[in-house]
């Protein structure tokens, strides 16, 4: 994320940018590993909120979180349109349950707004910033704190 | 900084493999086969921990083990008699050394008064006289990365004639080979080392120089004698050439004619490597006079020297351990992936003897060879475990007073490296207990007619796709009345039990047992056996204990010969197809109604043989909505949980049994209470795998909520 908060030089940054509980969000393409289809996975004991469960991704298993659940939105519905976006986080891999994904957008990075009361504590805010859009926004995801969110683990 | 880190890094691993070696070599030494060559061999550990300690500054390091060679030198040079108090010191200094190691790796202090006992110790055999010369101080300066810097301009002429002691004169032939080059060694440096011992004088030997047209500039063709004229003995000649050990032809002798001490000319050399032959009237520093004269035991190991080191471990390759996991992983990919290839192939309208067939069953075998070659990587022999159980035994003997010695079986047994690495502490433990509780002291042991010295028979073994490791000792068994009596006192059984000899055997597992009547500083630390059974059983082991009295307790361990592929009963549980390891569960059984009791609101328990076991369901444990319409009878599988107490669990149905590979949760997602792993099951799905331990303990503890238990991976 530290191409985001570069803002001394008009960097373009690509991000993915998808739909989940009816709002726009986005994730900077390199962090994204791959879009898979919707399939079965395995629920898994003691999950806290808007974890779905775990699935298998070519011999790892990789936890599935319903974006919109985590965000404190409507959880997903089920629908065989549903999409993963799988996402590396460091060296964990996991998945991300949208609705669907809309499109690959460049962004220079000074249309990326971030607003004070989002950075002022961004380890508990899962929106690392705003990017405006031809009339819209899209919502840049933190990853960190969706692992992080509450629910997970409360420090 | 990083290159240094990981020379460090690299220097430590190969310590690693010297201390084998060398603990090898002592034990040879120790058991009375040892020839001079395993003398040598343990000389070497030594010197080359020794030398790498020296370009890392490890002065401790450097200085203890230059007091250790210097005692093995003289031990080499049959100037000390082996002897079973000298061999008591060896050993001892070897346990110190690695600990000296072990700090300098971890980068923790040792307790300075113990190196200097130990040094001490081994200082009582030297000789007066060449202790003065050993002191530690000379150590650093007559270690051999001096000799780089050394200053070649010095003509002093000899002062032999100052110095009292007598000249040897050494005729040397040495020719290097391809090799030497190619290992990075420098014939200069060397003749450079030579020249610290005497005064150094070289002729060219082109003796083996082919024709120009045969001439291959790849190998090497010309040897040097030299005449080296010098106080030193013939073992420190040889020590100049120590790391060339076959790598080069070499011959040392004593000259019978002193040689002269005219300077001969070198000649040109038109050799292909641009050596330096700094060779010229270099002369000694002032070197520190041996005691004794070279004689015919010098002679008869120069002749050995000759003798190129041909055989050798068979070469090995380091790889990340990373890369490893990631082919076990691929390969368990390949083995589902075979599967469900399988099944599919199977339910094709495809006749038995179609190609197709034919081609899915070599896949299927092909698979399975891939993956037990990928297995063989991880599996490593038990031997360095065990070698370091002897220095357990040696320091457990110390500490009680008693005197023990280790007979390792089975040592070429291989394991995988997580068992090994997961089972030193338990072993440890095991061992230590054997010593302090096991074997009686020294004055019992000759009332009972036994030898003074106990006897710990550590083996490796396998049994039926299984490693079986027994810890056996000879001292006075199980003392089972104490055993209980402590049991009711502490109140772990009631006060009117009467229990079967193995059931008494089996409390010692039971948390917070000790035997100990005083606390000592080995065992009894508050940690018993409980500890030991319970990091078996993460292992996927059991522990069983078999007591004779009058002659010894044995401990035996079973483990699984991988922790990356076990053996699984597949069940469902409220639809969700999940595995249970086989090694936990006794048996499956669907009682009768009249044999399911229940008991107070919510618990219910099952009467088999006479018993009353808890049953638990598998599914309410997991948070998985709990059972509103009971099956009667419920499916039970029977397991022995972790405090060794019986327990039955409810799940929905049993499919069958399989291998199934492991997965951990850990690294994407998190631990799960009640779930130890996963796996992946034939047609893609992911099958959690049961910690039937956790589940069947969780009945006494309240569940955690899922809060409190913190992802493993923070950021």
């Amino acid at each position: 994320m530290t191409a985001v908060n570069d803002k001394s030089t008009p960097q373009i940054t690509e991000f993915v940018a998808f739909y989940s509980g009816g709002q726009s969000f986005s994730i900077e393409i390199s962090q994204v590993r791959e879009i898979r289809r919707w399939g079965p996975f395995t629920s898994v004991p003691h999950s806290p909120t808007g974890v779905l469960g775990v699935m298998n991704l070519r011999g790892s298993v990789i936890p599935i979180y319903d974006l919109a659940a985590r965000l404190g939105l409507t959880p997903t519905p089920e629908n065989p349109r549903n999409v993963i976006v799988v996402v590396m986080h460091g060296d964990q891999t996991l998945g991300l349950l949208v609705e669907s994904v809309s499109e690959i957008m460049s962004v220079s990075n000074d249309s990326i707004q971030i607003t004070p009361e989002m950075r002022a504590d961004s380890g508990q805010t899962p929106i690392a910033g705003l990017i405006n859009t031809n009339g819209g926004l899209t919502q840049i995801v933190d990853l960190s704190s969706i692992i992080r969110a509450r629910g997970i683990a409360a420090a | 900084m990083s290159t240094l880190n990981s020379i460090r890094d690299t220097f430590f691993e190969e310590c690693e493999d010297l201390m084998a070696d060398l603990a090898d070599g002592l034990a040879k030494m120790q058991s009375g086969s040892a020839d001079p060559e395993t003398v040598n061999a343990v000389f070497r550990a030594v010197h080359s921990v020794k030398g790498g300690a020296g370009a890392f500054s490890l002065t401790e390091l450097v200085a203890f083990s230059h007091q250790f060679e210097t005692v093995l030198d003289e031990l080499r040079a049959d100037r000390l008699k082996l002897q079973p108090e000298l061999m008591f010191t060896l050993l001892r200094s070897a346990d110190h050394l690695t600990v000296l190691i072990e700090a300098a790796r971890d980068g923790t202090d040792v307790d300075e008064s113990v190196t200097q006992n130990s040094a001490a110790a081994l200082r009582v055999w030297l000789k007066p006289s060449s202790d003065a010369a050993d002191a530690p101080a000379s150590a650093a300066e007559s270690f051999s990365f001096a000799a780089v810097t050394l200053d070649f301009g010095a003509f002093d002429p000899p002062s032999e004639t100052a110095n009292e002691p007598e000249l040897n004169h050494y005729d040397i032939k040495f020719q290097p080979t391809a090799t030497l080059f190619s290992n990075g060694h420098e014939p200069g440096l060397l003749f450079a080392e030579l020249s610290r011992l005497g005064t150094v004088s070289s002729t060219i030997d082109l003796a083996d120089l082919p024709p120009w047209e045969e001439f291959d500039t790849t190998v090497p063709f010309i040897g040097w004698n030299v005449k080296l004229a010098s106080t030193v003995e013939i073992d420190q000649v040889r020590a100049v050439f120590e790391f060339v050990d076959g790598l080069c032809k070499l011959d040392i002798a004593v000259a019978q004619v002193p040689a002269d001490q005219e300077v001969s000319q070198v000649e040109a050399s038109p050799a292909p490597s641009p050596l330096p032959l700094p060779m010229r009237e270099t002369v000694a520093e002032p070197i520190t006079p041996a005691a004794e004269k070279p004689s015919a035991s010098a002679k008869a190991a120069s002749a050995s020297s000759q003798i190129t080191d041909q055989h050798g471990p068979k070469p090995t390759l380091r790889v990340e351990l990373d890369r490893v996991d990631r082919l076990i992983n691929a390969v368990g990919e390949l083995i589902i992936n075979q599967a469900m290839i399988a099944q599919r192939v199977n339910e094709m309208p495809v006749t038995t003897d179609s190609e197709v067939v034919t081609y899915v069953e070599d896949y299927r075998l092909l698979a399975r060879d891939i993956q037990e070659a990928v297995m063989a990587i991880r599996a490593q022999p038990v031997k360095p475990l065990f070698q370091r159980m002897s220095r357990i035994v040696r320091e457990a003997a110390d500490a009680t007073g008693k005197s023990a010695q280790l007979l390792a079986f089975g040592e070429e047994i291989e394991v995988d490296k997580t068992v090994i690495e997961r089972l030193a502490d338990p072993l440890t433990h095991m061992i230590r207990n054997a010593v302090d509780h096991g074997l009686e002291s020294p004055e019992d042991r000759i009332k009972a007619g036994k030898e003074a010295g106990g006897t710990i028979r550590l083996s490796a073994a396998h049994r039926s796709g299984r490693v079986i490791i027994s810890i056996k000792d000879d001292g006075a068994g199980l003392n089972r009345p104490k055993i209980l009596k402590i049991a009711k006192d502490k109140g772990l059984v009631p006060q009117d039990a009467d229990l079967a000899e193995a059931d008494i055997d089996s409390l010692l597992f039971q948390p917070g047992f000790s035997t100990a009547q005083k606390v000592s500083n080995l065992s009894g630390r508050g940690v018993g056996l409980d500890v030991v059974r319970t990091a078996v059983m993460a292992l996927g082991g059991r522990v069983a204990i078999n007591s004779v009295p009058g002659q010894g307790t044995e401990f035996t361990i079973s483990l699984p010969l991988t922790l990356a592929v076990m053996d699984g009963m597949v069940v469902s549980v409220r639809g969700q197809t999940m595995i249970a390891p086989i090694s936990s569960i006794v048996e499956t059984i669907r009682p009768a109604t009249s044999e399911v009791h229940n008991v107070g609101p919510s618990s219910r328990y099952l009467s088999i043989r006479g018993e009353f076991i808890p049953i638990i369901d598998v599914a309410s444990s997991l948070g998985i909505a709990p059972n509103t319409a009971p099956t009667e009878p419920p499916l039970l599988l029977l397991v022995e949980s972790e405090n060794q107490s019986q327990c039955a669990l409810i799940v929905d149905e049993v499919h069958d049994q399989r291998q199934v590979v492991i997965k951990g949760l850990e690294h994407n997602y998190r631990s799960v209470q009640g779930v130890s792993a996963a796996t992946v099951l034939g047609n893609g799905q992911i099958a959690l795998i049961l910690d039937l331990d956790a589940i069947a303990f969780q009945r006494n503890a309240p569940e955690a909520p899922a809060e409190a238990i913190l992802p493993t991976h923070g950021a």
